[in-house]
């Protein structure tokens, strides 16, 4: 396998050159670029980030396995993340989780045979106010129950 | 009583708050060519004498970190803007940033010319994608209006502003652990150097300063720091964003001014216990700052001499409110479990401390603890309050010795013997 950025990701990363006084902190934006072209980041796109940045493959790699949003290999197609933390917890965040394990067939970390859902616990994902709440993909759902839980999933295309 | 004052949350109310046209309307931006005229150092000053005080957890003084930033030299210097929030309890910058983007855009504006920057980054947590959106757009709306760019409302002052999305690592919010995630590296912070400086980005000096810090600056300019000094007390000067969530009737967010009683705040804007239950404790400021019982949030106001004298701390005024339901070990458990994996690793006595910590305490919870682990428990906290590079772990002792003291009977009646 290989790895390219597409054209048009070419053209961001042009852009975003001007952005900083050195290609070396390009390193999260680029690999955020292959995440969204990918849905996660193969190890052949270390020697193109590497190329662009002057770090070197290694270094790219130390770096993107700090960060816990990235990926080394795909997830399903709606990637839920349920908050775990104090606030979430205190209400009612475990009810929801077990919900969703049951719904689903799986626990936090897998993904169901399909290839439609993973299911991930995440720390704090700044909705306190609005307990208990989770991600699918990028979205926002807050303020959850398990019946509102249940409408989401069905309404997912 | 406590005042309604409206500092940083003024437009919030507005339909399309986010949006440039809504917020023109309101003098967003208006007094931008007459302030872009006057020396810097004046508005250095005026944010120096208004006291006020970073809002990202520490408290320091704004303009102390302002005056370090050198003047009239020849390499760049960079405005960072802490947008990374990942505090338990704590949800205020993310308002911001949905409801008056153009807010922070306009004190980053004015601090950017006060020390010289002509380029700020915005770093964000990468679980915000959706509000980096709005955050975005209102970015380009201000460059589309000759507010970013060069020769800001014909003043001759140029910034550029770079949205930096993080990678999902609660490190990432300390100052320095952000700048080496900015340069592209891991975030690991940086030991302390001895005397006072800037940070440093790529070895240019940059200011660091949270969102909610950046967008009170516009009051201050417009208004003077005299006027911000009515609100709060004389160390604690102005309003914060204070936010409630927990086990509380109507979580969220309501600006108040520093010093007001921490009680009457829970009455007055979260109406109050859930359920009408028996208040059993309040963290005060993100789940890093020590416990406070019910009858120490009696006595508390919201101001950091309050807090401190009550061995905790104001962090970043997000309340967690405890009823009588809440179960102290869960709560342990919990906290130490976020800190367990949030520990970057790089000081011994906080990898080692936070992840044997957490399974003392999966065992406290099970019923499967002794005395001696206890024991060991108390012992780690207090390894984690030596030397480490980050304040970290510090605070993950503090949070432990003030949850076992509090409400020691609780954990030692489940203790096998
Ligand atoms: C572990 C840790 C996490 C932090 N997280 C944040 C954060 O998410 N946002 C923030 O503004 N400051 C955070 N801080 C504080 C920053 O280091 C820094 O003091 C702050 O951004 C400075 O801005 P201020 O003075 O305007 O508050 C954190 C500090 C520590 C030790
Ligand atoms: S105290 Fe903990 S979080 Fe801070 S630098 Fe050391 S290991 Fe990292
Ligand atoms: S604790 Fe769940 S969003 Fe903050």
């Amino acid at each position: 396998m290989s790895f390219a950025f597409s054209p048009e990701n070419l053209g961001k990363i042009e852009k975003l050159r001007s952005r900083y006084p050195s290609p070396k902190a390009l390193t999260l934006p680029l690999l955020w670029l292959v995440q969204e072209q990918e849905g996660y980041i193969p190890g052949e796109a270390f020697d193109a980030i590497a190329e662009i940045t002057t770090w070197s493959p290694m270094d790219i790699y130390k770096s993107a396995s700090f960060y816990t949003m990235l990926r080394f290999e795909p997830a399903g197609k709606y990637h839920i993340k349920i908050c775990r933390s104090l606030s979430c917890t205190l209400c009612g965040q475990a009810m929801l989780y077990r919900h969703l394990r049951e719904k689903l067939g799986i626990k936090a970390g897998e993904t169901t045979a399909d290839g439609r859902f993973t299911i991930e616990r995440v720390e704090c994902l700044g909705s306190c106010g609005t307990a208990p709440a989770m991600q699918i993909n990028d979205i926002y759902y807050e303020e959850l129950n398990t019946l509102k839980l249940d409408t989401i999933l069905e309404n997912l295309p | 009583m406590i005042r309604d004052v409206r500092i940083v949350s003024s437009r919030f109310g507005l339909a399309n708050s986010h949006r440039l046209s809504t917020v023109l309307m309101r003098g967003a931006y208006d007094s931008l060519p007459i302030h872009l005229k006057r020396p810097p150092e004046q508005i250095v000053r005026a944010v120096d004498e208004s006291g006020l005080r970073g809002k990202g957890g520490g408290g320091a003084p704004a303009g102390e970190k302002w005056k370090l930033m050198p003047r009239n030299s020849d390499t760049p210097s960079y405005l960072v803007v802490n947008c990374d929030e990942s505090e338990p309890g704590t949800f205020k910058d993310r308002e911001i940033i949905t409801r008056d983007p153009h807010l922070l855009i306009e004190g980053m504006i004015l601090t950017s010319y006060a020390i010289g920057a002509n380029h700020a980054y915005i770093y964000i947590r990468g679980e915000y994608k959706s509000f980096e959106l709005i955050l975005r757009r209102a970015v380009d709306e201000a460059y589309e209006a000759g507010f970013l760019g060069r020769d800001i409302a014909g003043s001759g002052f140029d910034l550029d502003i770079t949205i930096h999305r993080g990678g999902g690592a609660y490190i990432c919010g300390e100052k320095s652990a952000l700048l080496e995630s900015l340069e592209g590296k891991r975030g690991h912070p940086r030991l302390k150097p001895k005397g006072k400086e800037p940070e440093w980005y790529f070895g240019a000096p940059a200011l660091v300063n949270n969102v909610e810090t950046i967008a009170s600056v516009p009051y201050i300019v417009m208004n003077g720091a005299r006027c911000y000094r009515q609100f709060g007390t004389a160390q604690s000067p102005g309003t914060l964003l204070f936010s409630l969530s927990g086990h509380i009737e109507r979580p969220g967010i309501y600006e108040a001014e520093f010093g007001v009683s921490m009680m009457e705040y829970i009455e007055r804007f979260g109406g109050g216990v859930k359920g009408k239950k028996k208040l059993k404790g309040v963290i005060p400021g993100g789940i890093s700052t020590p416990i406070l019982t019910a009858e120490e949030a009696a006595r508390a106001t919201l101001d950091y001499e309050s807090l401190r004298t009550l061995g905790s701390s104001l962090g970043t005024g997000g309340m967690i409110v405890l009823s009588s339901e809440a179960d102290m070990h869960g709560v342990l458990k919990n906290i130490l479990g976020f800190y367990r994996h949030e520990s970057c690793g790089q000081c011994t006595p906080c990898r080692e401390g936070t992840s044997w910590s957490d399974q003392i305490a999966s065992r406290m919870l099970r019923g499967e603890a002794t005395m001696k682990d206890l024991d060991k428990l108390l012992e780690l906290a207090d390894t984690m309050n030596g030397k480490t590079i980050c304040v970290f772990a510090p605070a993950v002792s503090g949070v432990i010795l003030s949850i076992i003291d509090k409400f020691r009977d609780e954990f030692t009646e489940r203790l096998r013997p």
